[in-house]
């Protein structure tokens, strides 16, 4: 427990000059932006531009061709660095082990660890269950979830680290609009509760602008704007513009032939 | 498949290091030790005992016509116990328990589990690959010794039973108590506990490299198994050189 209750507080990330190119096509070009302590940073942009691989960066899962990520001032390729910080990432698919029960995915982190007695980790399991709204499915395997349920059992896994920096990929895909706003509500009471450092990747323009602090808008691989979700909203970037604004406008006059 | 030898003895290398942690991981280990003897044990009986009975049925028809019937006992006990025994025992299981590692790894790898893993600072190494190395370590040697005594016995059976030779349980197993001393059973435990480690190994790492979605899954496992064989089969030759001097 000593181990798991040290470095309660939140930390900052720094990115400086990223670049990552797979097979020779560049991936992310130089990305440069500072996440503060605390803060719910949203980076939005079109599919394939570079946002999940960021994400994987961040958390040490790929290593990049230049540049560099700092938490709190200090490299995470320096070793240790990453061994200090609590981090938890929200997968977009839920990254659940198949050979687990729901509840020892829950619980793996504190059981590998050993951070807490056995009928401790079960309680704080069936607690961070229930404020994902899965109460009772301890004993569940992944595979008879639907990919909603998955996703969330991914966060209820991410809350028990007690993270200083979580990472969520597309944490409202695949989950109904209800569902959406209890995963949104819960990004933020996290934050509320534990101050957090929060950094979310989206599509969901509702999302972005209900939890963001500040939103990142990366195209190409490269950050069209950082702002507040009012500034983003107000760009005459005609680019931002279109990301921010697209509606869906069907010809319902026209047939197929 | 050489060009992944470096990465190979780096798993192992690293594998070894976590022996220290090989306590935490002691119920995955009796979890797969029980996967590797439920899945292998009945097929190792079956094999076993018709490699014995093939064995003598192929050298005992020639001894027999020159009059030497009297050795088939020995002849399939060092031969069950020093070659048949842990080889083909090697490659059942290479098949059978390798391409299973391979698929689960490579599974967990394709599906971004490895990856939660890591995030949540846990070594894949001391939770997937350390338990599996030692399950197998320890299994194969086990389903060896019974490979062995059941080869023996179906060489027994065909020996007595079969009318060209016709030799009794008595005197095959005489010859084979006079022939077969500890250091042949030794010789053949030795060779396996090195080929359980190698597809230990070479399972493992084939999973870890999986890159790609059910087809990516599909040709780990392929190469997991054909390197396990052919690797088998040169260190076999080398361990022979080497185990026959003693």
């Amino acid at each position: 427990m000593s181990d798991h209750s040290k470095n309660s507080h939140s930390v900052s990330v720094q990115v400086h000059g990223l670049r990552k190119s797979f097979d020779g096509v560049p991936v992310l070009r130089g990305l440069d932006f500072e996440v503060h302590r605390s803060e719910v940073f949203v980076i939005m942009g079109p599919s394939g531009s570079g946002k999940s691989v960021l994400l994987k960066h961040i958390i040490g899962l790929e290593i990049p061709d230049q540049g560099e990520i700092l938490i709190d001032g200090e490299s995470i390729q320096k070793p240790g660095v990453m061994d200090k910080v609590r981090m938890a990432m929200v997968f977009q698919s839920g990254a659940l082990l198949n050979s687990l029960t729901v509840g020892e995915n829950v619980g793996l982190y504190l059981t590998e660890h050993r951070l807490r007695p056995p009928e401790d980790i079960a309680r704080v399991v069936a607690e961070s269950l229930e404020v994902v709204g899965l109460k009772g499915l301890e004993n569940r395997s992944p595979s008879e979830l639907s990919g909603g349920m998955k996703k969330r059992v991914a966060l209820a896994r991410a809350l028990v680290i007690e993270p200083q920096l979580i990472l969520y990929d597309e944490p409202t895909s695949e989950l109904d609009p209800l569902m959406a706003v209890t995963i949104a509500e819960e990004i933020l009471n996290l934050k509320r509760r534990t101050q957090v450092t929060s950094i979310v990747v989206s599509h969901d323009r509702d999302l972005a602008f209900g939890v963001a602090d500040r939103i990142a808008i990366i195209n190409e691989g490269k950050i069209l704007f950082i702002g507040t979700p009012n500034e983003v909203k107000n760009h005459s970037d005609p680019l931002i513009k279109k990301f921010i604004h697209a509606e869906l406008t069907l010809d319902r006059t026209r047939t197929t032939p | 498949m050489f060009q992944n030898i470096g990465e190979m003895l780096l798993l192992f290398w690293r594998t070894i290091q976590a022996l220290p942690f090989a306590w935490r991981q002691r119920q995955k280990t009796l979890d797969q030790l029980f996967e590797i003897g439920n899945a292998s044990l009945l097929m190792a009986c079956i094999l076993s005992l018709f490699i014995g009975g093939v064995l003598a049925l192929q050298a005992g028809s020639v001894l027999v016509q020159r009059g030497l019937g009297n050795v088939i006992g020995g002849m399939v006990g060092v031969s069950m116990a020093k070659e048949l025994g842990p080889v083909m025992m090697s490659i059942l299981i290479a098949g059978r328990i390798g391409s299973s590692m391979a698929a689960e790894i490579g599974s967990m790898r394709a599906y971004q589990e490895i990856d939660a893993l890591r995030t949540m600072n846990i070594n894949p190494i001391h939770y997937l690959v350390l338990p599996r190395l030692l399950a197998i370590a320890v299994a194969l040697p086990l389903l060896v010794i019974f490979s062995v005594m059941v080869g023996w016995f179906g060489g027994a059976l065909v020996s007595a039973y079969n009318q060209m030779i016709g030799i009794s349980f008595e005197a095959y197993f005489n010859n084979l108590r006079q022939v077969v001393d500890v250091g042949d059973v030794a010789n053949g435990l030795i060779k396996s506990f090195v080929f359980a480690l190698v597809i230990g190994v070479v399972s493992c790492h084939q999973g870890l490299q999986t890159i790609g979605g059910p087809r990516g899954i599909g040709r780990s496992v392929t190469k997991a198994v054909v390197n396990s064989i052919v690797l088998i089969l040169i260190l076999d030759y080398f361990l022979t050189r080497i185990l026959i001097n003693f």
